[in-house]
């Protein structure tokens, strides 16, 4: 625990603009996205988190703002500890945040996939493409906004689009996964039960 | 109006080495036993197909353990994991290049419905962009069960008008 | 005055592209649908003869939308999708990912539970090694080796189904503990199988490690600088094959890895060979990790007996006692009952560091989850590693990678 300890008070030192943020494991600190670089360079050669181990980044739906916020997360293996460090984008709309790839090269896929999937722009990135998706994909799957069956556009391949007669379509939910929320009626969540007849709001027909 | 299965007869004290049988028999006969796949292994039932291969499970016992990654020299093309929207244009590519005449198994549930991922990157059954004439399903499905199409698909093969389609081709 | 080349989606438009016609560099792809690249991988190369000079692993061929699938599932709903990421090591997954929840909450889980996922994790990755093995084997020529290993998996997989129900894609795990416990005298058939691996193995490695062609393809292909391998976050055996020596289970034991004595294996050179006869050694420490954890397995629970809200509670209670019932209820529909916060954990499966990052506000339902797949990391430092070989030590280099399209697209 000594090396958390450590981390808890030596960052804040040396960075005052960095805030502690709750955690259920590692030391973690939200920063304002300009200094984030140099605190991700300082745990680097100061502190020997040696090791990038996950850029990300979390969608907190449109309603809230900031509305992104990116997340990376650092491992040292001199004193096998992680830690985590997390930056709001200042745009809601256009989210941008420096990249990381001058420090870490294992940090251009990463950003590649935050891009692909959450419409985030690293500044600086040599090569920032789709990689999950195809390059004219339309959307950002990951966004909050963005349905899980998805949006229907048109396959990559337009000679095979044209021979099949297929494009993407919104999948099939038939109601859905079956998840509860607390306090909601049950027909509301089990798929069958918005078919029949009968639930707890009609009576069963005679 | 199906037919019934042509039937080789060969009986050597009358014939001597030649028989005589119905030309779909032998057509058939000679395309079921040595139906060559092409497998277009996606995801985890491709293990499975790997396992129909091995020699536990062995699919050289049906004439199928040739398997020919190359589509001009397949029959089969064993559909074996999720297709998603961004891999569904080159199957389609691939089973155009497969020479007539091809069969498609789609193994596993994401191969015949999109399986558990309903979401908005896979396909949802690749029914929808190749013909598919026999499904297994399974998550993934038992190499026996694999076994099974095969042989269900040498039944419906058995069945088909051969010579009619090559004369009229 | 080379033209930089763009590597396009669609072949159809590369052939159109007005260009010079540079008669020394060729672009060619390889994959998706390739017999060696494991999966549905494409690389995009530009070749100068046949030597690599750039080269472009495109993935995403297999991207299923797992992590939206996550935001929409309850957290026990979301255990099949973790066999399929890693699929050649599913009770791996399974257990990473359970562990991972049980950190959110707080949740200490029984001694037992923790050994029945140390061995579960460690026969995954003697499954997942040996199947890396066998299409190693393929990709360089050697068929026989593919036959061996399979068989032997066969032998696992006859245990998982008793164990599990399924071969693999098991979803063993819940959050709080199994799904059953173990069956009686599956413990000593687990022994049993270890007795007769260990020869087997031995025999299978024999086939490849002193073979001239072999060493030809492997030795000095494919070398991953230590530095390299720190700056593009490759873990597992294509770290330590590279000479650097970190292994979570000793760094950072979890599920009591710390009883037990077992050795790292770190290469020295960093090349397709070191990383070979990595993952050969560690399927013998594995096997040594389950002899001891036999020897000393733990009675009591399979799951953790005071999460209520948590464990969905036996069924003979569930069905005679009311609050059983409701905790039944309540776990099945709305999920297990998570607080809010957000948690990361990283543990040691066959392929690298999986590591699950979920964001939860409370509930049974994550708010965000991401995965952070060790083949996804491994595989970014192919653009590094391809240039300067030739094109068929690009399938050596693959093959060495031993990465998974499942993992890497999630």
């Amino acid at each position: 625990m000594t090396t958390a300890v450590e981390i808890a008070t030596a960052l804040p030192s040396q960075f005052p603009s960095a805030t502690p943020r709750a955690s259920a494991d590692c030391p973690a600190f939200s920063v304002p996205a300009a200094e984030a670089i140099a605190v991700l360079q300082w745990l680097r050669d100061d502190q020997g988190y040696d090791f990038l181990m996950d850029v990300t980044a979390v969608d907190w739906s449109a309603e809230q703002s900031p509305r992104f916020t990116v997340v990376w997360h650092l491992y040292s293996s001199t004193r096998h500890a992680y830690v985590r460090l997390a930056a709001n984008c200042e745009s809601d709309t256009e989210p941008a945040m420096p990249t990381a790839t001058g420090l870490w090269a294992g940090a251009g896929w990463h950003e590649r996939e935050t891009y692909d999937l959450l419409g985030i722009k690293f500044t600086g990135h040599p090569d920032l493409r789709r990689i999950l998706m195809w390059d004219g994909y339309p959307y950002h799957p990951l966004r909050k906004d963005f349905p899980l069956a998805g949006l229907p556009t048109e396959l990559h391949d337009a000679e095979i689009a044209a021979e099949v007669k297929e494009g993407v379509i919104a999948a099939p939910m038939a109601g859905g996964p079956f998840v509860a929320t607390p306090g909601e009626p049950m027909s509301e969540a089990e798929p069958r039960a918005k078919d029949e007849a009968w639930n707890e709001k009609n009576e069963k027909p005679e | 109006m199906a037919t019934e299965a042509p039937e080789i007869t060969y009986n050597s004290k009358i014939e001597g080495e030649l028989f005589v049988t119905k030309a779909d028999a032998a057509i058939n006969w000679l395309r079921n036993n040595s139906m060559w796949p092409m497998p277009m292994g996606l995801a985890c039932c491709a293990i499975e197909l790997m396992a129909a291969a091995s020699s536990r499970y062995d699919i050289a016992r049906f004439g199928a353990e040739v398997m020919r990654f190359s589509p001009r020299q397949a029959d089969c093309m064993i559909v074996a994991g999720t297709v998603t929207y961004k891999m569904a244009p080159i199957v389609r590519r691939i089973y155009d290049q497969m020479a007539a005449p091809k069969w498609v198994i789609a193994m596993g549930a994401c191969a015949s419905s999109g399986g558990m991922y309903r979401s908005y990157a896979t396909l949802q059954g690749v029914d929808r962009i190749v013909p598919v004439d026999v499904y297994v399903s399974g998550c993934p499905p038992r190499p026996e069960a694999l076994l099974d199409a095969l042989l269900k698909l040498q039944n419906k093969v058995k069945k088909e008008r051969s010579l009619s389609k090559l004369l009229s081709a | 005055m080379a033209t930089d080349f763009s590597f396009p989606d669609s072949a159809a438009k590369a052939a159109n592209l007005p260009r010079e016609f540079e008669p020394e560099k060729m672009s060619l792809s390889m994959g998706p649908s390739h017999p060696s690249t494991h999966g549905v991988l494409r690389v995009q190369f530009e070749l100068d003869g046949e030597t690599v000079t750039k080269a472009d692993p495109i993935v995403g061929y297999l991207h299923r939308g797992d992590e939206k699938i996550a935001e929409n599932m309850t957290y026990n709903q979301f255990v099949p999708y973790t066999d399929r990421l890693d699929y050649l090591a599913p009770l791996a997954n399974n257990a990473i990912y359970a562990h991972a929840v049980e950190q959110l909450a707080g949740l200490k889980v029984p001694d037992r539970v923790n050994a029945i996922r140390v061995i579960t994790s460690e026969m995954a990755r003697i499954s997942a090694h040996l199947m890396g093995l066998g299409a190693y084997g393929i990709d360089v020529g050697a068929w026989t080796v593919f036959m061996y290993t399979f068989e032997e998996r066969e032998k696992l997989y006859k245990l998982f189904e008793k164990l599990t129900g399924a071969r693999f894609t098991t979803s063993y795990s819940r959050i709080g503990g199994v799904s059953r416990d173990l069956p009686p005298g599956w413990l000593e058939e687990v022994d049993a199988f270890c007795k007769q691996f260990l020869p087997i193995l031995d025999e299978v490695l024999g086939l490849l490690s002193r073979n001239k062609i072999f060493l030809d393809r492997t030795v000095d292909i494919g070398v991953i600088a230590k530095a390299d391998a720190i700056s593009y976050g490759l873990s597992g055996p294509n770290l330590r094959g590279s000479g650097v020596p970190n292994d979570l289970r000793k760094d950072r034991p979890y599920w009591g890895y710390e009883q037990y004595d077992f050795d790292v294996p770190v290469g020295s050179k960093g090349d397709c060979y070191d990383r070979y006869l990595c993952r050969g050694e560690e399927m013998k420490q594995s096997v040594r990790i389950i002899q001891q954890c036999i020897a000393k397995f733990p009675g009591g629970d399979w799951f953790a007996r005071d999460a209520r809200r948590i464990f969905a509670p036996p069924k003979d209670k569930v069905l005679s006692s009311m609050e059983e019932l409701i905790n039944n209820f309540m776990i099945v529909t709305e999920g297990p009952q998570m607080p809010a916060g957000e948690v990361y954990f990283e543990g040691e499966a066959p392929k690298g560091l999986l590591g699950f990052y979920i964001v939860s506000k409370g509930g049974g339902v994550p708010y965000r989850m991401k995965i952070r797949s060790p083949s996804f990391c491994n595989l970014s430092i192919l653009p590094k590693m391809c240039v300067g070989n030739l094109v068929s030590d690009v399938v050596s280099i693959l093959g060495s990678l031993d990465f998974v399209m499942g993992e890497c697209d999630r």
